[in-house]
């Protein structure tokens, strides 16, 4: 409380330093007055009373200032008229103060709003607790040329068997589920996890339980547990949900708990948890089907767990037995290995390349921010010149001079900084809003205290590096020089120039580096935006998910008929050229496995290339636009005949057999005990794994499969609807398909509705996002930059207007003067120029990862750049040289 | 003939005022006299140190001060005790009696 009294008792006093001095002054007043009474009732005269009781007080002016100098706030009190009179010299000019304040919020808004991203992508850890104990469990392996090998249950099963290193681990795989018994059926995605998943991540549900492994186990009754989302929009957020069951691919669930609202699971959006239910009995050792996690014990590293790992490999073919049509050996011959890694890492995957090229962008901008208000700051200093000479003259020290300059600079660095917070909230608000980044863990970047201490870290330090530059000019003055300069005979000298000069070279440079990395971005862009996808008119494609479960629809023949009805339901609806059936979209991947030509032949115990596997049905490749390149699509009655037949893509043709039109009737499958396929067609490459990428080989196996050795058909009963039509996007058309649907199945949910443009554009989206970001970086920096030269050349012609009218009077031609300082303009920005084209040489090597197709070093980029950038250069200089020749002689004698 | 030392003893200006206004409620200069005709004269209390002691004293939340007119019609500033300014008297009294009477001693022992 005492504390408390002094602090509120002081903070008055300096609010109101006027009122408080007054309640002093009259204390002491009353305090004379009672002794002047006193002294006049022992017999004294007033005016003698008075004069005594003045004596004895020892000066009301003395006690006032004694009484005043009590407590804390007067420690505080000079520096705080120092900053006052700092912020009333920063009132005094608005047009300085604003410019500077926005230069410096656009620097430090566009520093601060990347950090954020850097720190809730980056640098934060993961949300659960001890995250830097969770790894991700990846295998590699080279025997059979698979860099990057998910989990099989068999070694999922052995990890939690045998392992020394983890304290639990789990399995997971996202899918979907068709929630039925409701007014429109639902197509919800899931993860199916195994039991200790949470317990992995160490996360408990927010109501009910978390799986138990009798959960896990195929004879006990299905359980799920809900999202927070989900639970609210479904139950209203009643608890009484627990217990409760629903119908999920026709069986029923028993609901056992909901998660916490923040749960978050490395961005995947899903509305149900469902244990595995894995029948150890049936687990063959070739299964390599989800994604596995665990838990490290405390204190183990990455190696060691690996190590761990590559003990426990060899003994997962002693525990479950080979699959059908596999051989004994191929699962060593495989050479599994471990390459596990932090989950962060996972999560975050390569966004780290994009995000610090940007954090490296933006901090030069920040640079250049800063070199503009210094120079601004300069040119006010040079005004104030002779004031300061004349104060050191005067006495003033130059530590005092130095404290108020930089009291001023650092509070245009602090104002800037404010806005540039807010700034950056809008920037990071518009951001999530778009989400035109596809960052990971885009929930978790937020403005927090981190972020808001870089921004009044950076407003420091900004507003330091910013105001050392006047300061080591101006605090120490050449007091002759000052005072006689400023009067009215000389030129300027070339000392004040300098510096100046020096900044706008250095801007010139940096916004020579951004505008080229930009520059590089846009043509890795372009580059990409020509590369063949594998498909043409994507926007006019509209895809939707429909699964037929097994409770509904039981024979495999029948699942194709019904999918069939409804293409051609769909296919009726006007405005629509046509539709088909694929498992897995384009840039949506598929199954990764090995294919067995008969010619040339494997040879006995090798295991061939991996392919990837993707599921249609005949007209597919037409309405996403994949040309044939040699013979023909997929026919209805290929897909119900047993004759087994594949198209392939045109790089697999080429490397098996040297020529597209060559695969035409060759045989492929895809296991040693499979039927064999007959190449039909070949379809034009696609670039599957994203632009940017090479193309996979492809196999296209029919969505219907029938084995000729057994009766038994299999088929894909996810699959996606790829309908073209100009209508894309429209709820009308969303409507009629509904209807169409319906109209064969009504308790079929339609799911995952987009456009295939949207999934070709997202795979440019780290493309786009970067191009975007450094070209409004780039477009800043240019624009501070040439505001500078323009600065630098106006103030100059201002400051040697004598000089110009004495050369006009003495008959020099205006169009010279003009090209003087047009010529002036151009040396500094060549200057910068060359320093920027050393500096971008040096820096986009960093660049490297996010560029596609161009050099970082590109020829072409560096000349139009800085062609560019020389003439936005000479404009600016242009513009008050023109000023400079139409200067009335007689008016710039007369002025000064 | 040697002045008398009036100064009042350092460190003893505090609990004087908190003393003399645990008998009532007093102004400034009111103190000042109290403590002058308690003491006889010998201390003499001075103006500014007293003014500041009572600055320092409210804010420490030991005195209340309050404006008021007094009977002869003059503008005053009146302090009273606290709760928390009784405490402190006390166990400034308590601590100044073991003190002196240390010293007393000390200054009677002989040889």
């Amino acid at each position: 409380m005492p504390v408390w009294r002094q602090f509120v008792r002081g903070l008055r006093t300096l609010v109101n330093r006027d009122r408080a001095d007054r309640e002093i002054a009259d204390e002491v007043e009353s305090y004379l007055e009672h002794s002047t009474d006193e002294l006049v009732s022992s017999g004294l005269s007033p005016e003698v009373a008075r004069r005594v009781a003045r004596l004895e007080l020892g000066g009301a002016t003395v006690v006032r200032e004694q009484v005043r100098s009590y407590g804390w706030e007067n420690v505080i009190a000079a520096p705080l008229s120092d900053l006052r009179y700092a912020a009333r010299r920063l009132r005094a000019s608005p047009g300085f103060t604003a410019v500077s304040v926005l230069t410096l919020a656009s620097g430090i808004g566009a520093s601060t709003a990347i950090f954020s991203m850097v720190d809730g992508v980056l640098l934060k850890p993961l949300p659960y607790p001890h995250s830097e104990q969770l790894v991700e469990l990846r295998h590699t392996a080279p025997g059979i040329n698979i860099k990057e090998l998910n989990i099989a249950a068999s070694l999922y099963l052995t990890y939690g068997e045998e392992s020394r290193v983890f304290q639990d681990v789990a399995m997971w795989t996202p899918g979907s589920a068709s929630v039925t018994g409701l007014a429109v059926p639902e197509e919800l995605p899931r993860l199916s996890v195994t039991n200790l998943f949470l317990a992995t991540l160490g996360v408990q549900p927010a109501l009910g339980r978390q799986f138990t492994v009798s959960d896990d186990l195929p004879e006990s009754e299905r359980v799920v547990i809900l999202t927070d989302g989900y639970w609210k929009a479904r139950f209203g957020g009643n608890p009484g949900a627990i217990g409760r069951r629903m119908i999920l691919d026709g069986n029923a669930y028993e609901i056992v708990g909901v998660l916490p609202p923040a749960f978050q699971f490395m961005d995947h959006k899903f509305a149900l948890l469902t244990p595995f239910r894995l029948h150890r009995s049936e687990v063959r050792l070739i299964s390599f089907c989800c994604q596995g996690i665990g838990r490290l014990k405390p204190g183990v590293t990455l190696a060691q767990a690996n190590a761990d790992v590559a003990r426990m490999l060899p003994m997962a073919p002693g525990k479950f037995p080979i699959n059908p049509g596999f051989s004994a050996t191929m699962f060593a011959e495989a050479r599994i290995t471990p390459t596990l890694r932090l989950l962060r890492d996972q999560v975050v995957g390569d966004t780290g390349d994009t995000l610090w090229v940007l954090m490296g962008t933006v901090g030069i901008v920040l640079l250049i921010a800063c070199a503009n208000v210094a120079n601004l700051l300069l040119v006010r200093a040079g005004g104030r010149h002779q004031e300061l000479a004349v104060r050191a003259a005067l006495g003033a020290g130059s530590g005092r001079i130095a404290r108020e300059l930089l009291l001023e600079s650092g509070l245009l660095g602090l104002t800037g900084g404010a806005f540039g917070l807010a700034l950056a909230g809008v920037a990071l608000r518009l951001l999530a809003a778009s989400d035109i980044a596809h960052l990971p863990r885009i929930h978790e970047i937020s403005i927090d205290l981190t972020v808001v201490a870089f921004a009044l870290g950076i407003s420091l330090a900004a507003g330091l590096l910013f105001g050392l530059i006047p300061v080591l000019k101006y605090a120490r003055p050449q007091l002759s020089n000052a005072l006689r300069s400023g009067g009215r005979s000389l030129s300027q000298s070339r000392g004040r120039h300098r510096a100046r000069n020096l900044l706008v070279v250095v801007q010139v440079a940096m916004a020579l580096v951004l505008l080229i990395g930009s520059g590089l971005m846009l043509r890795t862009f372009q580059t990409l935006r020509h590369v063949d996808p594998g498909i043409s008119g994507a926007n006019e494609v509209e895809t939707l998910r429909i699964s037929i479960p097994e409770m509904q629809v039981k024979e495999p023949e029948r699942v194709l008929r019904m999918d069939q009805d409804m293409l051609r339901k769909i296919e009726g609806i006007p405005g629509v050229a046509g539709a088909g059936i694929i498992n897995w979209l384009p840039f949506e991947g598929g199954s990764n496995d090995p294919v067995y030509a008969q010619s040339p032949p494997t040879r006995e115990g090798v295991t061939p290339p991996i392919r990837r596997f993707k599921y249609i049905s005949p007209g597919y490749l037409s309405v996403v636009g994949t040309r044939l390149i040699a013979g023909r699509d997929l026919a209805w009655s290929d897909l119900y005949s047993d004759k087994p037949v594949a198209l392939v893509s045109e790089n697999m043709a080429r490397e098996l057999w040297h020529d597209p039109r060559a695969a035409i009737g060759k045989r492929i499958r895809a296991s040693l005990d499979d039927d064999w396929h007959e190449v039909v067609g070949v379809a034009a490459d696609l670039r599957d794994d994203g632009i940017d990428q090479k193309a996979p080989g492809i196999v296209y196996w029919p969505v219907l499969q029938k084995s000729a050795a057994d009766t038994e058909a299999s088929v894909v009963r996810s699959v996606v609807f790829v309908i073209r039509t100009r209508r894309t996007g429209s709820a009308a058309l969303l409507q009629q398909i509904q209807q169409a649907v319906a109209a064969i199945n009504p308790n079929l949910p339609v799911a995952d509705v987009k456009t295939l443009g949207s999934l070709y554009d997202r795979s440019l989206a780290r493309t786009s996002f970067t191009l975007v970001l450094l070209a409004i970086a780039g477009g800043m920096a240019l624009l501070v930059g040439v505001i500078g030269i323009y600065g630098v050349i106006s103030y100059t012609v201002s400051q040697r207007t004598r000089e110009i009218g004495i050369r006009l009077a003495l008959g020099s031609p205006p169009d010279e003067v003009t090209r003087g300082f047009v010529r002036y303009g151009l040396v500094l920005s060549s200057v910068g120029a060359i320093f920027g084209v050393a500096a971008a040489l040096a820096l986009t090597r960093l660049m490297k990862s996010v560029l596609y197709g161009v050099s970082p070093a590109d020829p072409m980029t560096y000349v139009a750049v800085s062609a560019g950038l020389i003439l936005a250069a000479t404009l600016a200089s242009y513009l008050p040289a023109r000023r400079a020749a139409r200067i009335d002689p007689m008016q710039a004698l007369r002025a000064e | 003939m040697e002045e008398q030392n009036t100064d009042v003893i350092q460190g003893t200006l505090d609990m004087l005022i908190l003393k003399t206004l645990s008998l009532e409620p007093m102004h400034g200069f009111g103190i000042a006299r109290r403590i002058e005709q308690i003491s006889r004269g010998v201390f003499k209390v001075n103006p500014g140190s007293l003014l500041t002691a009572l600055q320092r004293l409210e804010r420490g939340g030991w005195l209340d001060a309050e404006w008021t007119t007094t009977e002869n019609s003059r503008r005053a500033k009146v302090y009273k005790l606290t709760r928390a300014g009784k405490k402190q008297l006390d166990s400034q009294t308590a601590d100044w009696s073991r003190r002196a009477s240390a010293i007393a001693r000390l200054l009677k022992a002989e040889g």
